[in-house]
């Protein structure tokens, strides 16, 4: 009996350790080399993280990109979802086909489209041969603040749409049929079905898949990198330069240490906005 | 005839003393491929045995440092950027080479480079290796639109912005482009080359009126400047799509496009500024510590090392340029050729003004760097006030300073403590 209830526990105990040992042990060690400067303990590298001249855009653009992805990617990724359940036949090959983007790295993305927009890439080439443009446009310049803007959003939503696709299939999946029929049964028209029925049960799938995104949007770097260089500078970008080419990693990791409070924050707006009161639970 | 004499004398001897064999430490030629090159195909007509050991510059400057702290030194002759070698005469254990110096009299070296290699002293301290540098490449194009009486040779900064201007006039692009992006080395294209042609120093007159005119200047040029700079790590790339017709880089950064096309592009020195030419010459040198087991063996390495004909397989083999006059041969790549004239041409006449990578940094390096990278994206990128921007970040340069003690190094005039920004 005492076994029995031990098991469990011990079950999740290596789990827990490598959590312990390889996320929390690092973080420990970030936040003690961000308040650790040259001259000893304190807020230096805050303090000069705040004043860099990068700061502000870098916050500013991580934000704003997370504000304008997430919401994109789950509206897009729930339509193709709803999209694939109502298909009867080739349901498995477009459900590959979605989900290839899944399989490319970040960075490998962001040169697949940097290919697309750059002064001699694909668009410039497709609008000059339909005779829309007469000299090849700069897209991703310092000059463009908002299209450079746009094709990151276009290429993240291109990119990891799939994530909250394949999400949000698993947990239609886990539906069951019978509630649409009953409520087909009392005359419910297919908005009221989605509204009322498919969307509050999806809701512990909405929640994973949003605070996925969102952890994942904020952290956004590769990308950016390989279509703007520093034209738009986003935090996780400026912790790695500071950490590479500046060789400072105290305020590398005030940087980390930033972007892991904006994330933790994220985390519990979501849990407490989406929280599913357990008597509605399936 | 004396000078001959002893020069055979020395290469008898080092063939002599070659039989005990002579390490060779080096912080250059480090990736595998290169120190097989030195090892099999540089280092095959030498008289003596040589053990090539190319070793990390901390790791190189620690073992030289505790050889020779200990007594028991095994190193020979060491190998290294200009920058390497002050750590170890401040530790007073690099042996001053003027006599080799005079036995290489014939090898003509530059004159700036031989007072580089005092390291401040009034002796010698090593003989020049090899060099890389930056320099300029244009398409021939290009070369339609250059402004009346410009020569490549001899162009000014205010020619260069001529030349853009013409070029965007006539095709519409801003053709000019500068290696600004997140790998790129433009860093090195304030410290070394605009700072010093206008301000005739790169770190203590940082802020100073001569500095305000330059920024101005600059933020001039670059409404000519491909926009897409900013996006430039190596210049080769832009240079062969088309993207850019001129444009400044790091040697090893450009050969690819003068490689693969050299019917298309030339290469020049860089542009002349108010103060003369700023350049940035990437020396590497050799120097011999005291107490070496195999002086006259290392002596005669050196000797080998410079001949003009080795010289050359070495650019050849390595991809680094001849610090020694070297008549090229005819059947050496035409793209390398090129640029090996361009940096001759750099190097020499009164107008040269050569500036060294930052010595005595440490891992503050970045940083410095950074100050002049936010300076420029303030004042060109941002269009913020000049003044503002220079006094601000000139706090920045003194803090770096202060915090690692440097001092200065050339073309700022040598300092007690760290280097002032005045």
């Amino acid at each position: 009996m005492r076994r029995e209830a031990l098991t469990p526990y011990l079950l999740i105990l290596p789990a827990t350790l490598f959590l312990l040992l390889l996320f929390l042990a690092p973080v420990l060690e970030a936040l003690l080399l961000s308040l650790r400067g040259d001259g000893g303990w304190g807020l230096e590298a805050y303090r000069r993280m705040a004043q860099d001249l990068y700061f502000g855009n870098a916050l500013k653009n991580t934000l704003l990109l997370a504000a304008v992805i997430v919401p994109l990617q789950t509206g897009l990724a729930l339509a193709m979802a709803l999209l694939l359940q109502g298909l009867n036949r080739g349901k498995d090959l477009f459900l590959y086909l979605w989900t290839i983007p899944l399989g490319i790295s970040d960075l490998a993305a962001g040169i697949l489209w940097l290919a697309i927009f750059t002064e001699r890439g694909y668009l410039n080439s497709l609008f000059q041969a339909l005779g829309l443009l007469g000299e090849p446009r700069l897209w991703l310049s310092y000059e463009t603040p908002l299209s450079l803007f746009l094709a990151v959003v276009v290429t993240e939503v291109w990119r990891a749409t799939p994530l909250v696709f394949v999400i949000l299939v698993a947990g239609l999946q886990l539906i069951p049929k019978e509630y649409g029929e009953a409520a087909e049964v009392f005359g419910a028209t297919p908005w009221h079905r989605f509204v009322k029925v498919t969307l509050p049960l999806l809701r512990p799938s909405l929640q994973t898949a949003l605070i996925l995104r969102t952890v994942l949007a904020l952290e956004v770097f590769a990308v950016v990198l390989a279509l703007g260089g520093r034209n738009l500078p986003v935090l996780a970008g400026e912790a790695y330069f500071w950490y590479s080419a500046y060789q400072n990693p105290h305020v590398a990791a005030a940087y980390a240490v930033l972007l892991l409070s904006i994330s933790i924050l994220a985390t519990l707006g979501y849990l407490r906005l989406l929280r599913t009161p357990p008597e509605a639970r399936p | 005839m004396f000078r001959y004499l002893l020069v055979a004398t020395l290469v008898l001897a080092g063939w002599a003393f070659g039989q005990g064999s002579i390490l060779f430490l080096s912080t250059q030629l480090r990736p595998l491929e290169e120190a097989q090159k030195m090892r099999q195909v540089i280092l095959n007509d030498f008289a003596g045995r040589v053990e090539f050991l190319p070793e990390d510059t901390s790791v190189f400057t620690d073992r030289v440092l505790a050889e020779v702290r200990t007594g028991r030194v095994t190193v020979s002759l060491l190998g290294g950027l200009h920058g390497d070698f002050p750590p170890l005469l401040r530790a007073n254990i690099l042996d001053p080479m003027d006599d080799a110096l005079r036995l290489l009299s014939d090898r003509r070296f530059p004159r700036t480079f031989l007072e580089l290699a005092k390291l401040g002293t009034n002796q010698t301290y090593y003989v020049p290796w090899m060099q890389a540098t930056y320099i300029m490449v244009a398409n021939r194009e290009a070369l339609r639109y250059l402004p009346p009486r410009a020569d490549l040779n001899t162009l000014t900064y205010s020619q260069l912005k001529d030349w853009a201007a013409n070029l965007e006039r006539a095709t519409g692009r801003r053709l000019l482009g500068f290696p600004a992006g997140p790998r790129g080395l433009l860093h090195r294209f304030f410290q070394g080359y605009l700072y010093p042609s206008y301000t005739g120093s790169a770190v203590t007159k940082f802020r100073n009126p001569e500095a305000e005119r330059m920024w101005r200047e600059f933020r001039e040029l670059w409404r000519h400047v491909n926009p897409q700079s900013t996006t430039y790590d190596f210049m080769q790339e832009p240079l062969l799509a088309g993207e850019v017709w001129i444009a400044w880089d790091h040697t090893a950064r450009l050969l690819e496009a003068l490689k693969q096309r050299p019917q298309d592009f030339v290469a020049f020195p860089a542009p002349i500024g108010p103060k003369g030419r700023g350049f940035m010459p990437v020396i590497a040198g050799l120097a011999i510590p005291k107490g070496a087991p195999n002086r006259d063996g290392a002596l005669a390495l050196v000797e080998y090392l410079t001949r003009p004909q080795v010289q050359i397989i070495t650019l050849r083999e390595v991809g680094f340029f001849p610090v020694v006059e070297a008549q090229l041969p005819q059947d050496l790549h035409q793209g390398i050729r090129m640029v090996a004239e361009a940096i001759a041409r750099q190097a020499s006449g009164s107008a040269a003004l050569p500036s060294l990578l930052p010595v005595g940094l440490g891992g503050k390096g970045g940083e410095f760097n950074k100050v002049y990278l936010d300076t420029f994206a303030r004042i060109v990128l941002r269009g913020e006030e000049i003044r503002q921007v220079l006094d601000r970040e000139a706090a920045n340069l003194r803090r770096i300073l202060q915090e690692t003690g440097a001092p200065c190094w050339a073309p700022d005039p040598p300092s007690q403590g760290p280097c002032p920004v005045e």
